[in-house]
């Protein structure tokens, strides 16, 4: 039974849900957008610096959630910082991937960061956990709807 | 509903072994792996929805096998029977509540569509200007058709607070009453903080000024005896599935003369006197609000529920439940930094909590291993949630069926989730 939830809540994960990582409000964010999971009620913002090349100089976020989320969250302010959209919208949808469906359904979403991926599978647990998928993919739906002028996503 | 205190060194005598053995989802198990056997089912989700007892589905399956057809349409032998089973559920359900009369106990979808025929079909005669007065601690379904009729016909939406205990602050409540409220609708148990409302009270004060009141008893029901009459509710509802009855079935109580002057809600076969192209005449309540073929299995079913539970006796069910309220809060409130969210005198079997630094999400996803079956999240009251400060709670509510050997496996996972997030 806890081999499960240690395949789920895996040291990382811990370490980042109870200290995130870039957990603040950039004075000079030029995009940001509201994530909301309606069904556990977490709710975050998460906030991009977009360069006139379009590549993200700074990501951070607030908010509150769970350990998944808020690990997730976490993980991706460090991951995508220095990503053109393009690449971190591949990150995104390669992760997606991972969060949702099995290895031999994932889908090419073109070149992603080898590195950032090997970083994300600790999320991969959520797999097994249907209901935490939304979790650990809202900070990354605000992060996209972000990058596309939107000013909210829904982790549907 | 009566409170009732027991003290806790002496449990009241009612044979929970019996009861369970008449619930057949309670032997399962979950989360059995290659190898290793699965967990005892510990089901603390009742608030959310009931197990069924082998009397409903046996009920539901026994006149869908004998006596099923359609209703208030057929000269058969088959639709006759079904008619009158059907019919003698509402006798039933009027004497569950103890409604002075069956003509004003409307069968619905379930407690929303109970509430949103209210909102749709009263709130025609409401404008501009008027007021509705809701509390703080509603279930959505007695917010949002409100909200929809706020849009709709611009009528204002006051709220009555509840104090750091969640207990309803009569005082603000009787302030907010006076010449433009229309209506008064109120939950008599809240879902989230088991706090029971002075229904007695509160309709009195709102009759004062003429004002009618509808009561959520959505929780109510299942947790002690209803008296309609002696509340003087003017509307009442409930749902078939929190009471051990099926899904797909829902209870509005109309005072009949009340119902009498509302506008039908739906239109459709079966709510009419004669159609014609010219005009059409409509029923008398309570056929008027149930177009079409209603939930007739369902009823059935809910028929079946309510005899189980009056056979159990309501008093030594709350009985009961009182006492696993009690032991749990006893347990829980030992564990450092959980914090119970909802404290009220008399409330019910309902234990809603946070702990300090571990997301209620995270606490029924490990407690789900043990086999423990919590509501994690905002319990579709998101201004309570506000109110209280929290983005969401675990909840455990307590059925007919729970034992105090449950609540100390719901206390050990509580303390393994504290040790796995190492707080
Ligand atoms: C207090 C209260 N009101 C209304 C409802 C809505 O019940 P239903 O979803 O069956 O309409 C619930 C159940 O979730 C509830 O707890």
């Amino acid at each position: 039974m806890m081999d499960e939830l240690r395949e789920l809540y895996q040291e990382v994960i811990l370490d980042h849900g109870k200290n995130p990582r870039n957990l603040r409000h950039p004075p000079d964010a030029n995009r940001e957008a509201r994530g909301e999971n309606p069904m556990c009620g977490d709710k975050f913002t998460v906030y991009v610096k977009l360069n006139g090349d379009g590549v993200i100089e700074d990501c951070a976020f607030e908010g509150r959630g769970c350990a998944i989320s808020t690990a997730s969250a976490s993980m991706m302010t460090e991951v995508v910082k220095g990503k053109t959209e393009q690449e971190a919208h591949a990150l995104f949808e390669t992760f997606h991937d991972l969060c949702t469906k099995d290895e031999h359904e994932h889908c090419d979403h073109g070149p992603v960061d080898e590195e950032a991926m090997e970083k994300l599978m600790v999320l991969s647990g959520v797999r097994q956990f249907p209901v935490r998928v939304k979790c650990a993919t809202l900070a990354w739906h605000a992060m996209q709807a972000a990058i596309d002028g939107q000013d909210k996503a829904s982790s549907e | 509903m009566d409170q009732i205190t027991p003290t806790l060194d002496t449990p009241p005598a009612y044979d929970v072994d019996r009861v369970r053995a008449d619930f057949p989802i309670l032997t399962r198990t979950v989360h059995a792996r290659k190898g290793k056997p699965g967990k005892p089912l510990v089901y603390l989700d009742t608030g959310a929805s009931a197990q069924k007892p082998r009397a409903v589905i046996d009920a539901m399956k026994t006149f869908m096998e004998e006596d099923y057809a359609n209703i208030h349409r057929g000269v058969h032998v088959l639709s006759q029977r079904a008619t009158d089973a059907f019919e003698n559920v509402r006798t039933k359900v009027a004497r569950f509540l103890n409604a002075p009369s069956r003509e004003g106990i409307v069968f619905t979808r379930n407690a929303t569509e109970s509430i949103n025929l209210v909102a749709a079909s009263y709130g025609q005669r409401l404008g501009p200007g008027d007021e509705i007065v809701l509390s703080v601690m509603e279930h959505h379904a007695n917010i949002v058709p409100w909200q929809l009729l706020q849009m709709q016909r611009g009528v204002d939406i006051k709220v009555v607070p509840v104090d750091a205990d969640g207990v309803l602050d009569l005082d603000a409540y009787r302030r907010l009453l006076g010449p433009k409220v229309k209506l008064v609708a109120l939950t008599h148990c809240s879902n989230v903080l088991g706090t029971v409302t002075p229904v007695k009270e509160i309709a009195r004060l709102a009759h004062e000024h003429g004002i009618p009141v509808l009561f959520d008893g959505s929780q109510a029901v299942v947790h002690g005896p209803v008296d309609v009459a002696d509340i003087d509710a003017d509307f009442y509802v409930f749902t078939a599935h929190k009471l051990y009855g099926p899904t797909g079935l829902g209870v509005l109580w109309g005072k009949p003369e009340i119902l009498k002057t509302m506008p039908p809600y739906q239109g459709g076969g079966d709510m009419i006197q004669s159609v014609s192209f010219k005009g059409t005449t409509f029923k008398e309540p309570p056929m008027r609000f149930e177009p079409g073929t209603p939930p007739i299995v369902e009823a059935i079913g809910l028929g079946a529920a309510i005899d189980y539970v009056e056979g159990l006796g309501r008093a030594a069910i709350a009985a009961h439940e009182h006492d696993l309220l009690t032991y749990a809060t006893q347990k829980l409130a030992a564990i450092e930094g959980l914090r119970i969210i909802g404290t009220a005198p008399g409330k019910a079997g309902i234990l809603s909590f946070v702990i300090d630094g571990i997301h209620p999400h995270d606490i029924g996803t490990v407690v789900d291993q043990y086999g423990v079956a919590l509501r994690v999240g905002q319990h579709c009251a998101e201004p309570l949630m506000e109110h209280f400060g929290v983005g969401s709670t675990a909840r455990a509510s307590f059925g007919l069926y729970n034992t105090r050997a449950e609540v100390d496996v719901l206390a050990e996972s509580v303390q393994a989730v504290k040790e796995f997030f190492g707080s």
